[in-house]
């Protein structure tokens, strides 16, 4: 199949129902939208049910029943709409179904903005709803990217009876880019046993996340846990760009990653030996990549659409070891590759510290630029 | 004792599809006649090997622990999404949704309302008991004006608290709602009105007509301090005038079904 010219919302759309995508259910939000729109066209018209819920609250629920079903279901939101879904995720975490969704970051905090951004980062990977649970966060830079993730997505749902997020930037979801989508799939045509259908089999089924009795909900968690072990071993996904002989290394992911990219070329022009590491599943996070990495390397700069989110998991890893510094536009405002190189060439230039932390060196060089 | 060949005739026994175990239900509260008028119902239709619950949070919130039939258990509130979401995907199944006053017309008057707009091909059981049962007999929406609970100790004040939602009303107002009707639970011939209202709930889904919803006035002795006799006529006394019982919608496709 040909390239088409498409935009980040439509292919992920698209690419969704392509792979199996039974049910679709969702509220508009900007810079969203679009992949509502679509489905809410293209689905009625493969006849799977299409439903424009009444609120955030109802579409996660809905997503909730559906799954329950063991079909492949899913629903999209952007940051102040999956704040709303924050209860829903926690009771799906709770009755391991598995479920997908698309959260197309806009600026924040409150009604914000619908610019792109990287807010709901902690949200998200830290997990927003109670309990103890994780979601497999996975974080394109591309539309193609995008396109593809949205399959893996869906088997990863399947594989760990677990939700997995598509977490674009809003730009990522308003981009048009030429991409290619696969082909359409067969609806996956068994059942799950674990899966309500109406005791149709004289076996009654009970999906429930309610476990009054303390010691049987721990075990409960510790299955979750063991499982998230499980998925942090075989899951982790990363792109890296000139790493091999890198004396220095940004991280960042999705459109900051991008955008750092084109920093890291034009540095590696000038003659800086700087890489780029892009997390893929931001979770899990790949921590031995940064592990390695540590060891290696003399600083690391952390690159991001927020105020650190990130940042936070990367000090996890280097644990003071190396120095780590920060840079970071927010509530919608996205860094241009200028700034970055600007960042990477002080990086390399001044004397480095392991001492303070990065977002209040970062938070004083942004005073002329911000304040 | 003669030993006399009588033949034995079984003219009452407990419906298949309800577990035989204890409930936890309280002494003279009717969560357990509803639950047993479920069961009969759908035994009766032959769709109990077809049919998903969706409990809620409250009181019965372990509904699905006495009915021999797959169930989910919902979010607070959220029950008719959920039951959407279910719906949707298998659309052949008898889906309903048990949910309390708090549960339906408080935290989850969004929910309701939206499946009800939209006709979404569902059976609600909607258990009006005037308080929140299971946190203890809180104020619920449906509390009536005077009533002692635990957050209205001094009576609900209408002018500070507000006033009591008419659940039935309210869903009848939308061209989605084929049949929405109010019965109560307190005496025998009403229980058998809140059958017959019940069968003709779950027809309606089987015939795909729209969403269908029985609202049942129900006791709640231990957090109304009464005893099961005096909740009761609570209910008859104090209940029926401020929540008449009727038929809120009957489309007129429903009322052509003739039952
Ligand atoms: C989001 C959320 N808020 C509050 C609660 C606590 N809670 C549990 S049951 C309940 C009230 C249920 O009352 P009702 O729906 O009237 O049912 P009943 O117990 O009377 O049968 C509340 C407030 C909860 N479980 N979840």
């Amino acid at each position: 199949m040909a390239k088409e010219l498409i935009k980040g919302n439509t292919a992920v759309a698209e690419a969704a129902l392509r792979v199996g995508l039974e049910a679709y259910f969702g509220y508009p939000i900007t810079p969203q939208t679009e992949l509502l729109e679509h489905l809410s066209a293209r689905m009625p018209e493969l006849g799977r049910p299409f439903v424009q819920a009444e609120s955030e609250l109802g579409a996660i629920n809905m997503v909730y029943g559906a799954a329950c079903t063991g079909k492949r279901v899913m629903t999209s939101s952007s940051s102040p709409g999956v704040s709303l879904m924050m209860e829903g995720l926690s009771y799906i975490a709770g009755t391991e179904v598995p479920a997908v969704f698309v959260d197309v970051v806009r600026g924040g905090p409150g009604l914000g903005n619908i610019a792109p951004a990287q807010g709901d980062y902690n949200q998200i990977v830290h997990g927003g709803g109670h309990g103890d649970y994780h979601l497999i966060v996975l974080a394109p830079a591309s539309v193609q990217e995008a396109i593809d993730l949205t399959g893996l997505a869906f088997d990863l749902a399947d594989k760990y009876r677990s939700i997995v997020c598509i977490m674009l930037d809003g730009s990522l979801g308003q981009m048009m880019e030429p991409a290619e989508i696969p082909p359409m799939q067969p609806l996956k045509a068994e059942i799950p046993d674990w899966a309500v259908r109406g005791n149709s089999d004289g076996d009654r089924r009970i999906l429930t996340s309610i476990n009054l009795d303390p010691p049987a909900q721990e075990r409960m968690n510790y299955r979750l846990m063991t499982r998230w072990q499980e998925i942090e071993a075989n899951e982790v996904r990363f792109k890296s760009y000139y790493l091999d002989d890198a004396d220095f290394v940004v991280v960042g992911f999705g459109t900051a990653g991008r955008i750092a990219l084109s920093a890291v070329r034009a540095a590696r022009e000038k003659g800086i030996k700087i890489g780029l590491l892009r997390p893929i599943t931001v979770a899990p996070f790949p921590n031995e990549v940064l592990e390695e990495l540590t060891e290696k390397v003399k600083g690391f700069l952390v690159v991001e659409m927020n105020a650190g989110q990130m940042l936070e998991d990367v000090r996890l890893v280097v644990r003071g070891r190396k120095p780590v510094e920060f840079f970071g536009r927010m509530g919608g405002v996205v860094p241009f590759p200028d700034e970055v190189l600007t960042e990477i060439e002080r990086l390399v230039a001044v004397p480095l510290t392991t001492n303070g932390h990065p977002r209040d060196r970062w938070l004083a060089r942004m005073a002329d630029v911000i304040g | 004792m003669v030993m006399m060949d009588v033949p034995t005739r079984v003219v009452y026994s407990r419906p298949e599809a309800l577990d035989p175990r204890v409930t936890h239900y309280c002494p003279g509260c009717t969560h357990g006649i509803s639950h047993r008028l479920v069961a009969e119902v759908l035994e009766e239709m032959g769709e109990v090997e077809n049919t998903i619950g969706v409990a809620s949070v409250g009181c019965s919130v372990f509904a699905y622990n006495y009915f021999n039939i797959d169930f989910v258990e919902a979010a607070h509130g959220r029950a008719p999404a959920m039951a959407t979401g279910i719906k949707r995907v298998l659309p052949d199944r008898m889906v309903f949704t048990y949910q309390g006053d708090g549960d339906l017309a408080s935290i989850g008057m969004g929910e309701i309302v939206g499946a009800a707009s939209r006709g979404e091909l569902l059976t609600v059981v909607f258990i009006n008991n005037a308080n929140y049962g299971m946190t203890g007999g809180q104020m619920a929406p449906t509390t009536l004006p005077g009533q002692v609970t635990t957050s209205s100790p001094t009576g609900r004040d209408v002018k500070r608290q507000g006033y009591p939602i008419q659940t039935a009303e309210l869903l009848s107002t939308l061209d989605g709602a084929a049949y929405v009707v109010r019965r109560s639970l307190h005496n025998t011939r009403e229980v058998r009105r809140a059958k017959k209202a019940l069968r003709t709930a779950f027809e309606v889904q089987k015939h795909r007509l729209g969403f269908s919803l029985v609202e049942l006035l129900s006791t709640c002795p231990t957090n109304w301090g009464m005893s099961p006799v005096e909740a009761r006529d609570w209910v008859e006394e104090r209940m029926l005038t401020y929540y008449p019982l009727g038929d809120y919608k009957v489309s007129p496709a429903v009322a052509e079904l003739n039952l």
